[in-house]
């Protein structure tokens, strides 16, 4: 059974592999981009004189490793295929297989992003390290914290992903998901610390954010990686991102079984 | 003489009635829209947020207090949603390229720049027009400004001149498209990158950016220069026309579409 998902892993892997000049173009983006922030958040240092809420080199690394592994997290523009198969009427074919919907849409979507990932990570990751010192990417502070590290980001991978699929499923039910997907995914961009480190957000409003799972994307790994987040701070972060991840699933299978029986292809 | 003025006035009626039909469509799905321009405004609103949220820890950002980045936030905003709004069919030029409904565009007894503009309005990039007028309204309260006919001017310069350098950014993004093949992605940089990173004045970001952002491409003419004389910073009063130089720059930008259409070969479709 495994082994039909990881094809459709594999398959959407090589796909994703063979777009090589359209990563060097986003190189140039994705450095321009992070030198922007890098050289922002030089500036909030200076202006608040060191107090600030995540130390200035956590920050720098937090940048770079949101922008290499920005395909990852991104809700926004991902996962167009899928889409598409809803809209055109594909979805016929996806329903005439087999296999689960919600595990074959999952796996497809977790290849595309890890592929696409791993192609665009690399040359970003070794441009800044070679960044001038101010604005360096850091190793991890120790083996321990990588290990947590790539787990969480693990975690947070199959949330951001789980998350996304909800969207999805809801779009079954309305005629017009380009609408709602642009509201739902766009609040998550703020939520999940990707305009500003969750770390900034005030005290209060924090407190709100991380009842949702929006904290426990992208910005768990990464703070855990700059070593803003350590030791005993960390377990209760994975903790939940293992509750969200379930919850987020279940919900999205509910909402599929829902959805499966109403689905009405118009013609074709 | 009459003739041309006749004729401006026909196209002005022509851009009504595509701008008319374009919004017809888009009002065909009705909650579809009112997502849209919701989602758009949310996005944009959660960057005011943002602002407002660096500011809890500190007072002055290089120089700048809040209401003078509010300020600076809501101008670029309103210059790129204009921009979007009239100059959305550069930006989707690629795909009129790929449909070939530039070739047929090629046929019509009307200009490429008036076809490819008013055929591809789209109201719905309105969203955050309403963030940068709340923005502006409270940068307004935030930061006091000394109102005369100079501050007005200024305003209005920064945001026409911004609109425009935005049009003239879209316009090389879609001349791009008759050199190559490959997608436009690094000018995405210039644009949307210049949105994001814009709405804090060019300065804070260092010298060597502002020197970008004056020779190569001018930013600082509507945004760092004029926004010295608006906040009071200088009392050079010739800075707030500096938006004016953005005619310079719209003309290069003409001079490289005018170049590629007369290279254009269809691609046939």
């Amino acid at each position: 059974m495994i082994k039909k998902y990881y094809c459709f892993f594999k398959l959407r892997f090589a796909t994703g592999l063979q777009y090589r000049m359209a990563s060097v173009t986003a190189l140039t983006t994705q450095l321009i981009w992070g030198l922007m922030e890098c050289l922002l958040f030089k500036a909030v240092a200076e202006a608040s004189g060191g107090a600030l809420p995540m130390n200035y080199p956590s920050i720098v690394t937090y940048i770079w490793l949101k922008e290499s592994l920005y395909v990852l997290f991104n809700t926004w523009a991902a996962d167009n295929d899928l889409f598409a198969m809803i809209t055109n009427g594909d979805i016929a074919y996806e329903l005439c297989r087999p296999l689960s919907i919600y595990s074959m849409w999952f796996s497809r979507m977790t290849g595309a992003r890890i592929s696409e990932a791993l192609l665009r990570c690399i040359p970003v990751l070794v441009c800044s390290f070679l960044m001038p010192k101010t604005y360096r990417m850091t190793l991890p502070v120790n083996g321990t914290a990588f290990l947590f590290f790539l787990l969480t980001l693990l975690l947070a991978l199959g949330i951001t992903i789980s998350f996304c699929m909800l969207v999805y499923m809801l779009c079954l039910f309305t005629v017009s998901p380009q609408g709602w997907r642009m509201v739902l995914t766009g609040a998550v961009e703020f939520l999940s610390g990707n305009i500003i480190p969750l770390p900034f957000f005030p005290k209060k409003y924090l407190f709100l954010v991380e009842l949702s799972p929006f904290a426990y994307m992208q910005n768990v790994p990464y703070r855990i990686y700059s070593g803003d987040l350590s030791g005993a701070a960390m377990y209760p972060y994975i903790g939940k991102q293992i509750f969200w991840l379930a919850a987020l699933v279940t919900a999205g299978i509910v909402v599929w079984r829902r959805a499966a029986q109403r689905v009405i292809v118009q013609g074709g | 003489m009459k003739s041309k003025k006749r004729n401006i006035k026909e196209n002005l009626t022509l851009y009504l009635k595509y701008a008319s039909v374009c919004t017809q469509s888009v009002m065909e799905y009705k909650l579809s829209f009112a997502l849209m321009l919701i989602a758009r405004f949310l996005i944009a609103f959660c960057e005011l947020i943002a602002i407002k949220f660096l500011f809890s820890g500190f007072t002055q950002l290089g120089g700048y207090t809040y209401g003078d980045v509010l300020l600076c936030f809501a101008i670029m905003q309103m210059s790129f949603t204009f921009a979007e709004l009239f100059g959305n069919g550069f930006k989707t030029f690629s795909g009129m390229v790929r449909r070939g409904e530039f070739d047929r565009m090629m046929l019509r007894p009307r200009s490429l720049v008036f076809q490819v503009t008013a055929s591809h309005f789209e109201v719905g990039r309105t969203g955050p027009l309403f963030t940068a007028i709340i923005t502006l309204a409270l940068g307004i309260r935030h930061s006091r400004l000394h109102w005369n006919l100079m501050t007005v001017w200024t305003f209005a310069a920064m945001i026409i001149g911004g609109t425009l350098l935005f049009i003239g950014l879209f316009v090389l993004e879609a001349s791009f498209c008759f050199f190559s093949i490959e997608d436009t992605s690094l000018i995405n940089v210039l644009t949307y990158g210049a949105k994001s990173h814009g709405k804090y004045p060019i300065d804070i970001y260092g010298k060597g950016i502002l020197r970008f952002c004056t020779y190569v491409i001018p930013y600082s003419l509507i945004q760092y220069y004029p926004l010295q004389f608006l906040l009071g910073k200088t009392d050079r009063w010739y800075l707030a026309f500096y938006p004016l130089g953005i005619v310079v720059f719209l003309a290069v930008c003409g001079f490289v579409w005018r170049f590629g259409v007369r290279r254009y070969k269809s691609c046939g479709s």
